[in-house]
């Protein structure tokens, strides 16, 4: 019964392979890490899973009375809180993914440091449990344009996949700010500060028609741009900009393939320096 | 029969003061890499900053073993001996420095028990969440609920939180979720078996059913009362090398022999401290020598009897005046138990003057009544309210049987023998008298007991 080995430890160094069959065997860990987030995320809160709408709720409240009734921002052809809810649930759940996920690994010390599994399965899963923020808040949007007659077309089957380009940006960020995180824990500090800048350089707040044609493709560098615009176009339809959607999916994949090979290079050494 | 788990070479090596803290900081790496081409343009080398300190240590070095389908293997080390380091390599928690471990078939590692448990999850949740973190699959899972749950023996607390559990239900459950994990290599350290005693006699009884199956067992001890139950063969781990392989007898054997070569030192003329294998390198070697005597100064040759004087005698060098310096010596028994603590800070008129230099400090202990046996010693400098110098396992002090009581009667269990005095007596007042203050349940005293 001489089998080969099938467990070889030895030193690795430099960029490694990405392990697809070892991610996909223990695919059942990652919706048990996902499902334990979504369980203890709200406990012992008063509003529980209300927080998940809340936060973008009340900041489209706020957006629709100080930009678009006082300093008179206006949308591009719907209702000025239809158009600004529509941004803002991409955005939160990006800058909230985020936010979790380059604190995930530090926050879970204890088991990097005494059990082994895939440790991407770490950022991934709580990248995966606001999903489900994201979907409800989708639904609350459906009720809003309800609520304005806003008429849904045919343009809502492209949710799915802005839902998917979104996380490919969302994964990769989380997967190399993660990473950095262990080894320096500068990133702690600095990503919350980007995060909050990071929604002026997003088209959350105004119409991409209002920034300069020559500034657009340089704002498409921002993934998040092209998910804003395309969430827009999927919910309440309108111009679409092909060309800088192209431009944010390309970075966006970018950063995921980055985001993979980052994490395996510096995974080796997370239980050492953690 | 081919070897299950085959280890070549294995060396981990850790960097000291540099991972920990320089450059964890974003901006001293900013810098070093902004002096580097600088450094290399003005030919300066990389390495010399001028400190002469070792900036690693190798916790483990050029190990080599191979362990065959079945085997229950021990292994047992002092601390600091690598075997946590091995232990976390073969867990693949961490990866070697240098070589190789090949492993054959479904492996599971347990380093800690309840590692993943969340506090605010149920009892039922923490076992299929602790059950995938181990590795099992859901179905496999469901499938063994029951019998976890049973073995834990916490079935009425099932879906409550687990934070709410005594800290006993807790490791219980924990322990549970990871016996019943079926893997055919197993990797455990035996801090595994914890809890009340029953619960760790059920804890050791699982792990001997477990290598019955003919599974393998590799386990980490840090005494060696369950190496004997549990374990055929045995692995002896000395500051990082591999020092004994072969049957548990022996490998014991070896480890407490290991301590007879330092107490044949201890007989011609004292320990070096400053070249014993025990020194940590991160430390100044200012502790220098070791000797320990008799009441009379004469060397130790067959050992101490109980309940005779123990003289130690500790060389050591200030650098610097101080008046806050201190040597303690630690003793630990061979199950690594700490039995006794002996310190220069425990004297009420020790000198706190300035020294500096060499100097030597004499502890006298008149009445020296640990149990027969042997005892590791332990040595620290400490300068300023800081560790400034440490030697574990300096030295190894046989304990031998004497007549303590004048009785030839000596304990073997327990840690020490202590003077006592033992008188019969007619009971003080008739039982009778007793028995009728307990019929007055109004008497207060009855009351205070019944509470």
């Amino acid at each position: 019964m001489a089998t080969a080995y099938n467990l070889v430890l030895k030193p690795r160094r430099g960029w490694q392979p990405i392990n697809w069959s070892e991610i996909w065997l223990n695919r059942q860990l990652l919706g048990f890490l996902i499902w334990r987030d979504i369980k203890i995320r709200y406990r012992q809160t008063i509003f529980g899973g209300l927080w998940a709408i809340l936060q973008p709720l009340l900041a489209m409240l706020i957006f629709t009375f100080f930009f678009h009734k006082l300093s008179g921002v206006a949308s591009d052809g719907p209702p000025y809180p239809l158009f600004a809810f529509a941004g803002l649930i991409f955005w939160t759940f990006f800058s909230n993914a985020v936010g979790m996920a380059s604190n995930s690994l530090v926050g879970s010390q204890v088991l990097i440091s005494k059990v082994y599994f895939p440790r991407i399965f770490i950022p991934l899963g709580s990248i995966g449990a606001l999903l489900l923020d994201l979907i409800v808040s989708s639904l609350l949007m459906f009720a809003f344009m309800a609520y304005y007659r806003w008429p849904l077309s045919k343009n809502i089957l492209w949710l799915p996949s802005v839902i998917l380009g979104c996380c490919l940006a969302v994964s990769g960020l989380g997967l190399i700010l993660s990473a950095w995180n262990v080894r320096f824990r500068d990133i702690k500090y600095a990503v919350p500060f980007f995060l909050q800048m990071g929604l002026f350089v997003t088209p959350v707040i105004y119409p991409i028609e209002s920034v300069p044609a020559r500034f657009r493709a340089l704002m498409a560098l921002n993934p998040m741009t092209g998910v804003v615009i395309a969430a827009r176009y999927a919910f309440l339809g309108g111009s679409i900009h092909l060309d800088l959607i192209l431009v944010s999916m390309v970075v966006s994949l970018g950063l995921f393939v980055a985001g993979l090979f980052i994490f395996r290079r510096t995974e080796t050494q997370f239980a050492d320096i953690v | 029969m081919e070897p299950i788990i085959k280890v070549e070479n294995l060396s981990k090596k850790y960097e000291l003061g540099v991972l920990g803290h320089a450059e964890d900081c974003f901006r001293e790496a900013l810098v070093r890499g902004l002096r580097k081409p600088w450094d290399l343009l003005s030919g300066k080398s990389q390495n010399g900053n001028g400190s002469s300190r070792p900036s690693s240590i190798w916790a483990l070095r050029d190990i080599n073993f191979e362990i065959y389908p079945g085997d229950t293997v021990g292994i047992i080390g002092s601390n600091g001996a690598g075997k946590s380091t091995l232990l976390k390599i073969l867990a693949r928690i961490t990866d070697p420095t240098e070589g190789i471990a090949r492993l054959r078939g479904r492996t599971g590692c347990l380093l800690e028990v309840g590692t993943g448990f969340h506090p605010e999850l149920t009892g039922r949740e923490n076992v299929f969440l602790n059950g995938a973190i181990l590795g099992m699959n859901k179905a496999e899972i469901d499938s063994k609920f029951d019998e976890i749950v049973a073995f834990a023996e916490i079935d009425r607390f099932l879906d409550t939180p687990v934070k709410h559990f005594s800290s006993g239900m807790y490791l219980r459950l924990a322990f549970a979720v990871a016996a019943h994990l079926e893997p055919e290599i197993l990797i455990v350290d035996e801090a595994l078996a914890v809890g009340d005693m029953a619960f760790q006699k059920k804890c050791l009884a699982k792990m001997r059913e477990f290598s019955r199956s003919g599974r393998t067992v590799l386990f980490v001890s840090h005494g060696l009362a369950a190496l004997e139950t549990l374990c055929r063969k045995g692995i002896v781990l000395q500051h990082g090398q591999l020092v004994f392989s072969g049957s548990a007898n022996d490998a014991i054997k070896h480890y407490v022999g290991g301590a007879s070569e330092r107490r044949s030192a201890i007989a011609s003329g004292g320990i070096d401290l400053t070249r014993a294998p025990g020194r940590s390198s991160r430390f100044r070697p200012l502790l220098k020598h070791l000797d320990l005597l008799d009441r009379e100064g004469h060397a130790l040759h067959q050992g101490l009897q109980v309940g005779e004087t123990l003289r130690a005698h500790v060389l050591f060098e200030l650098f610097e005046p101080t008046s806050l310096f201190g040597v303690t010596l630690a003793f630990d028994n061979l199950f690594g138990q700490r039995v006794l603590v002996a310190s220069s800070s425990y004297q009420p008129d020790r000198s706190h003057e300035e020294h500096c230099g060499e100097r030597e400090y004499v502890c006298e202990i008149p009445n020296f009544t640990l149990i027969p046996g042997e005892y590791r010693i332990q040595v620290t400098l400490s300068v300023g309210g800081g560790i400034a110098d440490r030697v574990e396992d300096a030295a190894c002090l046989t304990v031998i049987g004497s007549d303590f009581y004048g009785t030839g009667r000596m304990p073997t269990e327990g840690t020490c023998v202590l003077e006592q005095a033992w008188h019969l007596q007619e009971p003080a007042q008739p039982l009778s008298d007793q028995s009728s203050n307990f019929s007055q349940p109004s008497t207060p005293s009855f009351r205070a007991l019944g509470r």
